[in-house]
């Protein structure tokens, strides 16, 4: 039975006759790159795994790591280099062939490969004792071995020697040890020829006879070699070399060598090697001739070294036309696309039929692959950028053409029109713009009319466009009656055309209760860009849409009745009831620190470094579409390698932004004496100025015994407690800028590093909250000056005391933004705006209020009832009707 | 035992038994009752310690070994799952570790013994579980460093080793390391167990079995099932499989791919299809049977059982299942 050698990466490698011959790459070595080595000396790890990476994209079966270097700690690298390699699937799916002289080395790198490795190498020099301990461990962590052609007297130079210490090599594994023989290779010592020396003559005949005979003699086992050494002689002198490492190759292999580190770059094809150099190179290999140094020699004056480097694979480049523009689509490849799209144009009767023919095809794929989940959203949106930058260099040429021809044939066709708008007062477009990006790539037409749109400017645009879907976004809660309103005035002007609903704070209920109820045709809540594609799809397809439609309502009717009967099952207290079973603090006894610092303090320029840190990645992923907690959704096993892909070029760009300062982050901050008053307010004195109240609201849902219904307000010692008491409020913004750049990138066709920005953006945003709220603890107010948390005690917000942001949870009502910016005096002071619909803008800005009590914590509101509404609109006097539309999605019904 | 387990592998397909955890849950054991008498002062909570249970609820451990060979099953695996000082570390335990498997092991081989003794045509094996640890020795847990490693190569290696030993003396007949999703990991007490066979000069039969995460056909370590097979060849087997994270169908392509290729026999013991939305495993015995059937058809297997989610009614319907069938042809190395 035939015997192979078996390596694996994360991949199998099984050397057979079919495989011919395996190449090792060798640029990580340390003493075969001086690149490699001084990026190890200087710790450059990332550099150094480029050329590792760049090795297996060139071909090589295996890569041979060196660290053996008197300046370097061996040990020590070689297990940070292949742990690296080991976190870079591309370069870990191939075996490692781990070489040091030295055995502490491999044996360290041996522990921490899974895969089976090829050590490097062992040899009786240091005697037969020493080879059999070795042998053994090789043996027992499971890998093949090269056992170099030398023993205690020297290392093999001519034939005889060769083959004695092999046979006695092989003796000793495979009987004493008992080791695999197909474990085994050997290296039989490739030594340079024509050298000027009669005893180097036969170098290169020798090693190729020994071979010859291990694989006749030694079942099983391999023979490999250093080709580049049989060339030493001829350096500086490509040309001659290329085409001697081909000649020795060409008959070692067919002796039955069948692994070996070669440079792919220094070889040159042997059917490419002219006549007369050929002729003279194998007389040397072979020793043919007396004087066949000399005549190489005297040939090697005449020949040029040809350059031929190869970099990663772009034989890709070789294929037909639109095999390479739909490979850059689905890959994602700007580089070449304008040079492609420019030769389809030049075949192509019109331009336009580029974009129908070439790019549609190519986007096809692309939607196909993305709608069976082969393909993630940031690889659709770098997708879509290079369909923009295609469209963008064929339409001048497609208006050059309409000037031409002014009677074309009608518009381009296209799936559909799709008008989108985040709605009026909400900036946020992050979601809304992927969707954009993914239903762009599935040939529909958009029309985006941006952020904070006005209802009537939306459906006026929707006819005047004559648009066949609308679809709304928003994140903010007053965004959820905007689109009430929409879909109401869309009734009333007899629409038609279907009506998207998404955003992070849309839900299918509240489109089932609030919105679709609103209006008579189709109403949709998608929640996830993928999603779009397919609704979209069955909205404006002829033959099935009505029936999709009238499914749709049937579903949002039902799904509205059972909601509705499952709302109507909870209780709830009036407010009073309420207030009496309110969070009961020991205010006789409770903790209470006085800030270092009482009033306001201003951020005007905050380093951006400093937040990286802070950075809570897992919501960045959501806002792609990629779902999962950072860090294990890198290793996710679905959406880990896309997850990976997206975190390096959001880091790509951090470091971009962070070198150009691309974004300015600004801050405010007021610590003050608080009382709570009236049970449900809170108020603050600031010096020099009238006393301002925060109104908060109270929980109402009716509670198991014990559990209390809190307000904001019960984290407050009540004026009646005769205790001075505090808080804060506090605005942050790392948007400057953010709109600036998106558009850079905008206009560069580049949506994917659009919303990039402002998906970093955000999360600086979040960060800078985190860490002032740190230094608030630590620093200002001071009553956590010992605290140590890490980032991720930090996203679990095990810190003392909370900071809750009005619009979210605990206090969703947005009005008390306006509270907020009057006492902060935000906009004069750092330039943060409130929209009408009480967004922050820039939209990458935080705000709310800092409670330190240790008993204070995050809770959510809930749904009220109608008493506390009247009540809250007594305290803020205000309108009823306004203070209802205010907290309308927390009103229950 | 008359004859040896490797023999009668190749008379007949021998059957695994199901999970240990199901089982447990069905006890609904408190806090309380984890900690038994002897560890009621203990400092940290006990509760999911299931590896604990052999020594606070000892009737209770016996009682699911004995359901699963009235069942039909021919090997029962120890409740030692995560018997090693570091997977017993979130526990404060690691001094028991030897204690936790000694006694295991002692307990299922002594139900192992009362049923052959019963059936001695019929003889029962019990396999000593060891499971992958809490840790990955080839991937960091920490993504901004790639390079760091929350556990080596010989921190894995010496756990095992004592976690080996403790099996053997308590008299386990097999060695199963089981729920591979870290090759090295594996790695590492292959190398423990041939450092105890070598210092004890004895030898024991090793099975092991892998776990491949997702459709893609790959190890949590990235490796697919050739590679996996292929890095730990080197070690004379009983038996190589997959177990875990996988429905039965799910795995038949890699079954398949072991199959062709090991020169060992061939394993499965998959869950109970996968988790439904709560987290629980439903599909039925006649469903996980019926799946089962496609190995056996197809001639792929040696050992089969079943992981998450299987209770004795599974087992018993796999076992009914396997007695028709004839065992893979291991194609041993004909030197």
């Amino acid at each position: 039975m035939k015997k192979y050698l078996q390596l694996s990466g994360l991949e199998p490698m099984i050397v057979t006759e079919d495989t011919n011959f395996i190449n090792v790459g060798e640029r990580t070595n340390v003493a075969g790159s001086r690149k490699f080595l001084r990026l190890v000396k200087e710790e450059k790890f990332d550099e150094a795994l480029e050329i590792a990476r760049h090795q297996v994209e060139g071909g090589a079966q295996v890569i041979d790591i060196n660290m053996d270097d008197g300046l370097i700690d061996g040990k020590e690298a070689m297990v940070r280099f292949l742990n690296l390699i080991m976190a870079e699937p591309d370069i870990a799916r191939v075996p490692i062939m781990i070489d040091s002289s030295k055995w502490d080395i491999i044996e360290a790198g041996l522990q921490v490969v899974q895969g089976k490795c090829v050590v490097n190498s062992i040899s009786l020099k240091e005697g037969e004792e020493e080879f059999v301990k070795h042998a053994k461990l090789v043996k027992r962590y499971g890998a093949a071995v090269i056992v170099m052609a030398f023993d205690e007297v020297g290392q093999a130079d001519n034939y005889d020697r060769r083959i004695e210490i092999s046979q006695r090599s092989y003796d000793i594994l495979v009987h004493q040890v008992g080791l695999a023989p197909e474990d085994i290779i050997f290296d039989l010592n490739i030594f340079p020829v024509a050298t000027g020396m009669e005893e180097h003559r036969l170098n290169a005949i020798d090693f190729i006879k020994a071979t010859r005979w291990v694989r006749e003699n030694l079942p099983h086992a391999s023979v490999s070699g250093g080709v580049s050494n049989v060339s030493f002689s001829f350096r500086g002198n490509d040309g001659v070399r290329e085409a001697m490492h081909s000649v020795f190759l060409y008959h070692a292999i067919k002796a039955g060598m069948n692994m070996g580190i070669v440079n792919p770059a220094m070889l040159e094809v042997y059917d490419d090697i002219p006549k007369d150099l050929l002729e003279r190179v194998e007389d040397v290999i072979l020793d043919r001739r007396d004087d066949a140094t000399e005549r190489l020699l005297d040939f090697a004056e005449t020949v040029k070294s040809g350059k031929k480097e190869q970099g990663a694979d772009l034989s890709w480049r070789e294929e037909p036309l639109q095999d390479r523009i739909t490979r850059a689509l689905v890959k994602g490849i700007d580089a070449f696309i304008v040079e492609d799209v420019e030769e389809a144009r030049l075949a192509a009767d019109k331009p336009i039929e580029v974009i129908e023919g070439n790019l549609m095809t190519g986007m096809n794929v692309v939607g196909d692959l993305f709608g069976s989940g082969k393909m993630f959203l940031p690889q659709v949106v770098k997708s879509a950028r290079v369909m923009k930058r295609a469209v963008a260099h064929l339409l001048p040429y497609i208006e050059e053409e309409k000037l031409k021809n002014p009677k074309i044939e009608g518009e381009s066709e296209n799936a559909g029109k799709i008008l989108m708008a985040t709605v009026k007062g909400d900036v946020h477009d992050i979601g809304k713009n992927i969707v954009s990006v993914v239903l762009g790539c599935n040939n529909y037409e958009i029309v985006d009319l941006g952020v904070m749109v006005p209802p009537e400017k939306i459906l006026q645009t929707a006819i005047d466009e004559n648009v066949d879907v609308i679809g709304l976004s928003g994140l903010i809660t007053p965004s959820l009656d905007e689109m009430v309103y929409l879909a109401k005035e869309m009734e009333r002007k007899g629409f038609k055309i279907p009506l998207l609903i998404g955003g992070a704070t849309t839900s299918k209920a509240h489109t089932a209760v609030k919105i679709d109820t609103q209006y008579n045709n189709a109403v949709v809540h998608v929640n996830d860009a993928s999603r779009a594609v397919t609704v979209v799809g069955d909205l404006l397809n002829d033959k099935s849409n009505k029936k999709y439609v009238e499914d749709i309502k049937i579903d949002y009717d039902k799904f509205r009745t059972q909601f509705l009967k499952r709302t109507k099952v909870k209780e709830y207290l009036s407010i009073d009831e309420a207030r009496k079973n309110k969070y009961q603090i020991d205010w006789d006894t409770s903790e209470i620190v006085k800030p270092k610092q009482l009033g306001i303090q201003v951020v005007q320029n905050q380093e951006l470094e400093e937040l990286v840190p802070y950075i809570d990645w897992s919501p960045f992923f959501r806002s792609w579409d990629l779902h999962g907690k950072y860090p294990e959704i890198l290793t996710d096993d679905v959406v880990g390698e896309q997850a990976q892909e997206l975190f390096a070029d959001a880091q790509e760009m951090l470091q971009q932004l962070l070198a150009e300062k691309w974004l300015t982050a600004k801050a405010i901050f007021g610590l003050f004496e608080a009382n709570t008053v009236d049970e449900d307010d809170i108020e603050i004195k600031i010096e020099g100025k009238e006393a301002v109240r925060f109104r908060t609201l109270r929980q109402q849902l009716k509670k198991h015994a014990g559990k209390p219904n809190f307000a904001l307000s019960d984290f407050i010692a009540p004026t009646t407690s005769g205790r001075k008491d505090y808080m804060g409020s506090f605005c942050v913004s790392t948007g400057f800028g953010t709109k600036e750049k998106a558009e850079e990138f905008e206009a560069d066709h580049d949506d994917y590093n659009s919303i990039m920005i402002k998906a970093l953006a955000d999360r600086f945003a979040e960060a800078f909250a985190e860490y002032l709220h740190a230094k608030v603890r630590k620093e200002a107010w001071g009553y956590s000056s010992d605290e140590q948390l890490t980032n991720k005690e930090l996203i679990k917000e095990e810190y003392k005391g909370i900071r809750p942001a009005p619009g979210y949870p605990a206090c969703p009502d947005h009005l008390e933004k306006l509270t907020i910016w009057e006492v902060l005096q935000v906009k004069e002071r750092i330039g943060v705006e409130l929209t009408e619909g009480l967004a922050m803008w820039p939209a990458a800005s935080v705000s709310g209020y800092y409670f330190a009590n240790p008993e204070a914590r995050y809770f959510g509101l809930g749904k009220i009832k109608e008493d506390q509404v009247v009540d809250f609109a007594k305290r803020k006097n205000i309108d009823l009707e306004y203070a209802k539309k205010w907290l309308n999605p927390n009103l229950s019904e | 035992m008359e004859k040896n387990i490797s023999e009668i592998l190749k008379e007949r397909i021998l059957v695994l038994d199901g999970a240990m955890g199901t089982m447990i849950q069905r006890h609904k054991f408190t806090e309380e009752d984890y900690r038994g008498e002897r560890f009621k002062d203990w400092g940290q909570p006990l509760q999911g310690n299931n590896d604990l249970l052999s020594l606070t609820q000892p009737e209770a451990i016996k009682e699911i070994h004995s359901l699963y060979f009235e069942a039909g099953a021919d090997i029962a695996e120890t409740n030692t799952f995560s018997g090693t000082t570091i997977a017993m570390e979130d526990y404060g335990m690691q001094d028991l570790v030897y204690e936790l498997n000694y006694e295991s092991a002692k307990i299922a081989k002594e139900v192992a013994n009362a049923f052959t003794k019963a059936n001695p045509d019929k003889p029962r094996f019990v396999a000593g579980s060891i499971g992958p640890t809490n840790r990955t020795a080839s991937m960091s847990p920490d993504v901004n460093d790639p390079g760091y490693r929350a556990v080596t190569f010989d921190d894995l290696r010496i756990a095992y080793k004592q976690q080996t030993e403790a099996l053997i003396d308590g008299g386990v007949d097999i060695l199963l390391v089981e729920t591979v999703f870290d090759t090295l990991n594996a790695k590492a007490a292959l190398f423990a167990i041939e450092e105890v066979k070598e210092e004890r000069g004895l030898d024991i039969p090793i099975m092991v079995s892998g776990t491949i995460t997702d459709a893609s056909g790959r190890t949590l370590s990235g490796q697919t099932a050739e590679a996996f097979l292929v890095s730990i060849s080197h070690i004379p087997m009983l038996t190589i499989g997959f177990n875990c994270a996988l429905g039965a169908n799910q795995l038949t392509p890699h079954l398949e791919v072991l199959a062709k290729k090991a020169p060992f026999g061939v394993s499965a013991h998959p869950n109970a299809g996968l988790p439904n939305a709560f987290g629980e495993y439903d599909e039925s015995p006649q469903q996980m049977a019926e799946q089962i059937k496609e190995f056996l058809e197809k001639n792929l297997i040696n050992i089969i059982g079943g992981c998450c989610g299987t209770t004795p009614e599974h087992i018993k319907a796999i076992a009914d299942l396997a007695k028709v069938y004839k065992p893979r042809c291991v194609i041993t190395e004909a030197v």
